[in-house]
């Protein structure tokens, strides 16, 4: 055994071993700190959360490398944007960020060109496997491109930041070897109800069952062998989103999945400041009747918006993407204090 | 009642019925719920909910009466009733045909469970001796019973001094048929005490 692994593993043996009051600083024979019992395992952490902070520095490199400036808006905002199934955390009279998409896009408008935000988010009621309530997002726009610019940027961002972590050109993702040279595949999302779902788009969407499947049969089948976009969503799946131009049923928006993991969301952004209101307005209305915490509507956005021209935007789940890279299944592995540790 | 476990309390409208239910966000491993009319118990638990998608409460769930297991996806719009369960002190009678009696000793209610329901508690079941029966809804789905039970023991070799070593151990019945493991030493006629959690002997006991 190479003398490091091994100081390593009898720190761990002795650490294990040892009942030690919480809090006492106690250190190993070579020197290294071990933890008392209450915090064990929070040490334990500590190779995924280094993973993590050099993960954030890659992302930043890979940004400035490519002129885009890096912004912060407001966490606590008055008037999110209407989405039925995102609810998001009353605060003061008024709201957490579900997401910093409407100030990234008043930036747009105002001319930034290039913009990246890495910014914490809040959504009610999330806590799964790969959801926390409290998560970091990290997103970026761009003026004068659509969602087939950031297919490509994105998979470059990826690439570099598993190459910066020394994986090379393929990563393993509980038990998947998920190869990561380019091109990536791309598959629409009525295409993949026809080659995995037991029913089509269309019956499924007839059926109210369109997230269950997606879940059940579609999801688990995605970027397997290489990360795959889902792309083309029906309409009413996305209210921010850019009609097609050769296909008025579907909207320009795709998914990423690296494994079975849904990793990030992006739209050619809707500029038509009318129908972002329209659409807004219809949202708003089936919350409302649903009995959801009414939200004002988000002025000074809508009417920026037709100055943004052609926009395309992308969110990626950082903590997601974390746990790709670290190969962990549950997301409470990648943050050092899940909810329930607080 | 515990409800709105994540601190966010019941969806409008639910109180009002005057009666405390579920949401699905409430879902979590090990909550009794009734559906079909029926106690089930989580067994597993996920939340999932794909990208501007409704929120998905998968679960496991298992029948309290039949232990038949299922998978089951619900929606944030579903509710459930709680399952009424209660624990009743009884104390048992006899067993007749693969059936076991036990009787509340307040109603002198009398009822039955099946040798599966009565599981391991039948190794340590004498007359008379009390148990906590689970009931839902007055239909009975299990027995416990004390940590310790004492029983007289009715079959045993006489213990042969001299060709057994410290330690050793010999098998034994007790009045209930059950067989176990205990030193020596212990004689026919005797009473020992048992641990119902592990069903190993703990001690003799003197009257």
């Amino acid at each position: 055994m190479p003398a490091a692994k091994a100081s390593r593993a009898r720190r761990r043996s002795r650490g294990a071993g040892v009942t030690l009051a919480a809090g006492v600083d106690v250190r190993g024979q070579d020197g290294h700190f071990i933890p008392g019992a209450e915090s064990w395992a929070l040490f334990r952490k500590r190779d995924t959360l280094r993973m993590r902070a050099a993960i954030l520095r890659e992302v930043r490199n890979f940004f400035a490398g490519r002129d885009y400036l890096e912004v912060e808006t407001p966490v606590l905002i008055p008037a999110p944007a209407p989405e039925f199934h995102i609810e998001t955390l009353p605060c003061a009279g008024w709201f957490l960020q579900p997401s910093p998409e409407l100030c990234m896009k008043r930036l747009l408008a105002a001319g930034y060109e290039r913009i990246f935000q890495i910014c914490r988010c809040f959504r009610q009621g999330e806590r799964g496997d790969r959801h926390l309530p409290e998560f970091t997002m990290l997103e970026w726009y761009r003026r004068e491109a659509d969602y087939r610019d950031l297919m490509d940027e994105c998979a470059d961002l990826i690439i570099q930041v598993a190459a910066a972590l020394g994986k090379g050109t393929s990563i393993t993702y509980q038990g998947d070897t998920v190869r990561l040279r380019k091109p990536w595949e791309g598959i629409t999302v009525a295409e993949a109800f026809a080659r995995f779902a037991p029913l089509s788009l269309t019956a499924a969407l007839a059926e109210d069952r369109f997230d269950e499947i997606l879940t059940d049969h579609v999801e688990p089948q995605l970027g397997r062998k290489g990360p795959t976009f889902l792309y083309d969503y029906p309409l009413s799946m996305a209210s921010l989103a850019r009609v097609k131009k050769d296909d008025p049923t579907v909207a320009e928006r795709f998914e990423l999945y690296v494994a079975g993991v849904e990793l990030a969301n992006a739209f050619t952004e809707l500029a038509d400041g009318e129908e972002q209101r329209r659409r807004f307005e219809r949202e708003e209305g089936e919350r409302r009747r649903a009995g959801k915490t009414p939200y004002p509507r988000p002025e000074k956005f809508l009417a920026a918006l037709p100055e943004m021209g052609l926009a395309a935007g992308i969110a990626l789940g950082f903590d997601r993407l974390v746990m790709i890279l670290a190969d962990v299944p549950r997301v409470e592995a990648v943050v050092a204090f899940p909810p329930e540790e607080l | 009642m515990e409800n709105g476990g994540h601190g966010q309390g019941l969806p409008p409208g639910l109180s009002s019925k005057g009666v405390d239910m579920y949401a699905a966000s409430d879902l979590r491993k090990n909550l009794r719920i009734k559906l079909d009319d029926e106690p089930y118990v989580v067994t597993e638990f996920n939340f999932t909910k794909p990208g501007k998608g409704q929120a998905l409460y998968r679960c496991k769930l298992k029948n309290m009466i039949t232990g038949a297991q299922f998978e089951r996806t619900f929606r944030s719009v579903d509710v459930f009733e709680p399952a009424d369960l209660q624990e009743k002190k009884m104390q048992y009678l006899y067993e007749q045909e693969g059936k076991y009696c036990f009787m509340d000793n307040e109603t002198y209610e009398q009822v039955l469970l099946t040798e599966d329901q009565v599981g391991d508690a039948k190794n340590y079941l004498i007359e008379n001796i009390e148990a906590e029966v689970l009931l839902f809804e007055d239909r009975p789905l299990g027995v416990s019973l004390p940590n310790f039970v004492d029983v007289i023991v009715t079959k045993a070799e006489p213990w042969a001094r001299g060709d057994s070593v410290s330690g050793n151990t010999k098998p034994v019945t007790v009045q209930t048929g059950y067989v176990l493991q205990v030193p020596p030493f212990i004689e026919e006629g005797e009473k020992i005490r048992i641990d119902t959690r592990t069903g190993e002997y703990l001690t003799r006991v003197k009257d």
